[in-house]
């Protein structure tokens, strides 16, 4: 186990920069996932860590030393793939062995290392069978017996539950979790899984056209969003945008929108009168009902759990989650509210704007 | 409903049939030319099989010709062309399934091109290359003229089998501790076989049967090889139709033997449940 210091990374092929310069610094034993949209650089990235990908420009330490240049073998890292990448004429227990055997270790060390992994993973039953003999879960767990078998400075994992159905993958989730706090190990975790990030990270890097938008704790990430692109992306369904003029009135701040009408802010915001200013909030903090404004209901997705209701509000799109199951049908009108606290402001370019 | 998936069966079987039937009627005739004794091979007139047979001819294929050494120098040819073309075509296929360097292109295209000459051309340039090398009238100058002709070929074979294995397979042996060539060894080699048995079979049989090189390179029996012996059997006045087969049948023979040790491989996808499924 071991610390991962990424300074001012960058990454082209040929003329191409896919990875502008990333900075991160992670602490022995934390569990960082890695999210962004597709091509956003993420796999790119791990791999740069795990000697697979040349890096074209900055550092990368573990453990304190720079390893830019050492082959893949010598860093001392697991990784578990995304197609898994069993080797298929190996058996279970070849597959899981291997590096053990590449680095000479004593017979019996690795069988009791083998067998303390498979019982870990209830890989047991499967042990002499080859991987074309399992099932997908069971192909995922021998994956992941493949990293923990030996004790790795730090595991790496590319989407590694996105082939396994969704049950599966709500019980495999659980399963990292737990090892996780067992053996205590640095790991990076890409995924696309909403969920998956929100549960499993100590750390969410969120990564957005091969820049890091934000790095912080989960919550961090949903209560406060650093940038439009975070507050979009994080949260499912995503946030609501509209577009406003700031009022700091006389201790009462605003937001006028486009009609006119004014929505009551939380703080006073450093900037200018009229400046223009993006509004979010989140579908699930929205208040239906009673007093607010007037949105017409263009479609209801019943999710079991809550609902999510796509409304016109000023002609524009919007949506709304809630748990209440009163009976909305589409075309009839609702009145929605904006709680105040739960009103995030982004300036022009994007960016949070910090209350005074 | 039943009856036409029926009919459907039963035509494809016998165009099968047909198919095997006019594809394997040379190799039946040469056996039974070879068993039919030569007192009966023209009196007979066409039969399908002679009222008598006789293994004659194979006896004195074997005891009283040279055929027992075209036989062992063409198994030496042929077994060395192979091992040294798919030791060669593996490495080069692997290297160009999976490393980008410069002059990439211009080396595929030069191979390509190498293919695209018809032989004969090249057989004068040939032997004045190897005469002044003492490697005409030599076992090893057949071996290395045959291999630079094959590599080509066998190494798109190799590339195309190669490609065919998912790169993640290599990533995770090296991250795993292996290195680039360990990672090649112990994992893509083994995936690999049912390409190399293809590319051995191929080269091997290649070099089994090649005949205008031999013959050109070759003179004297020392060093010919079976393709260039049986033409030994046609004399000036007339040709020893019973001990050409015979000696035919008997080349068949580890051509025969080889494809039944490899068809293991042939038929086998080894790569199957390396990734997801
Ligand atoms: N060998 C390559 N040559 C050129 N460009 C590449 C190469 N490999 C990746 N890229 C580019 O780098 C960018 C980042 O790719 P990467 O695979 O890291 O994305 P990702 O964030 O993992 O996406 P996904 O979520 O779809 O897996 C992409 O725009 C991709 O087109
Ligand atoms: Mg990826």
């Amino acid at each position: 186990m071991a610390s991962i210091d990424i300074r001012d990374i960058h990454k082209s092929y040929g003329k191409i920069e896919v990875l502008h310069g990333v900075d991160l610094a992670i602490k022995d034993g934390e569990f960082i996932v890695l999210v962004g949209p597709s091509g956003c650089g993420k796999s790119t990235l791990l791999r740069m860590i795990a000697g697979l990908e040349e890096v074209t420009g900055g550092d990368i330490l573990i453990a304190g030393n720079r390893i830019n240049d050492l082959a893949p073998k010598d860093r001392d890292i697991a990784m578990v793939f995304q197609s898994y990448a069993l080797y298929p004429h190996m058996s279970v227990a070849q597959n899981m062995s291997y590096s053990l055997r590449l680095r000479k270790t004593p017979r019996e060390k690795v069988a009791s290392a083998v067998s303390a992994a498979a019982s870990k993973l209830g890989l047991d039953p499967f042990l002499e069978r080859r991987p074309k003999a399992l099932s997908g879960g069971q192909r995922q767990r021998v994956a992941m017996g493949r990293a923990i078998v030996r004790q790795p400075k730090a595991f790496l994992f590319d989407e590694p539950l996105s082939n396994l159905d969704a049950r599966l993958r709500e019980q495999m989730r659980a399963e990292i979790k737990k090892l996780h706090g067992e053996l205590g190990a640095t790991s990076i975790y890409v995924t696309h899984d909403q969920i998956e990030a929100m549960t499993l990270a100590d750390r969410i890097v969120a990564m957005h056209g091969g820049v890091v938008q934000q790095v912080g704790s989960p919550l961090d990430l949903y209560d406060r969003p650093a940038n439009l692109f975070v507050a979009g992306f994080i949260g499912s369904p995503g946030m609501n945008f509209i577009e406003a003029r700031y009022q700091p009135g006389e201790g009462s701040p605003a937001a006028r929108l486009a009609d006119g009408t004014l929505v009551a802010l939380p703080h006073a915001y450093a900037l200018e009168p009229d400046t223009p200013v993006t509004l979010g909030i989140r579908p699930e903090h929205v208040v239906i009902g009673g007093e607010g404004r007037e949105a017409a209901v263009e479609l209801i997705e019943p999710t079991g759990f809550g609902t999510i209701l796509h409304l016109a509000l000023h002609g524009l799109p919007f949506k709304v989650f809630t748990t209440d199951r009163k009976v909305l049908n589409a075309g009839n009108a609702a009145a929605v509210s904006f709680p105040p606290q739960h009103l995030h402001l982004f300036d022009r370019e994007g960016a949070r704007v910090a209350a005074l | 409903m039943r009856a036409r998936p029926l009919i459907l069966t039963l035509a494809h079987r016998l165009a099968v049939l047909a198919y095997i039937l006019f594809a394997l009627f040379p190799l039946f005739w040469l056996l039974k030319v070879s068993l039919t004794p030569n007192d009966l091979l023209y009196s007979e007139g066409v039969r399908m099989w002679p009222s008598r047979v006789s293994f004659d001819h194979f006896r004195f294929v074997i005891a009283h010709s040279d055929f027992p050494l075209f036989f062992r120098n063409s198994l030496i040819v042929a077994g060395s062309t192979a091992l040294v073309v798919t030791a060669v075509a593996s490495l080069s296929g692997y290297a160009l399934s999976r490393f980008a360097f410069r002059a990439k292109y211009w080396i595929v295209a030069l191979m390509l091109l190498t293919q695209m000459f018809p032989l004969v051309m090249l057989v004068a340039p040939i032997f004045r290359l190897l005469s002044p090398l003492g490697l005409t009238n030599s076992l090893t100058g057949l071996v290395i003229v045959y291999s630079a002709f094959n590599v080509p070929f066998a190494t798109f074979l190799m590339q195309s089998f190669f490609d065919g294995i998912p790169k993640d397979l290599e990533e995770a042996a090296k991250i795993d501790g292996a290195t680039q060539f360990m990672a090649f060894r112990q994992i893509i080699l083994p995936l690999t076989l049912p390409g190399i048995a293809a590319t051995v079979g191929f080269v091997f049989t290649a070099a089994w049967s090649e005949l205008l090189f031999a013959l050109m390179l070759i003179s004297g029996n020392d060093a010919a090889t079976f393709p260039v012996g049986l033409l030994s059997f046609v004399s000036k006045f007339s040709v020893d139709f019973g001990q050409m087969m015979a000696a035919g049948v008997l080349a068949l023979i580890p051509a025969c033997i080889f494809f039944f040790l490899i068809q293991r491989y042939l038929v086998q996808g080894l790569t199957a449940g390396a990734v997801k499924g």
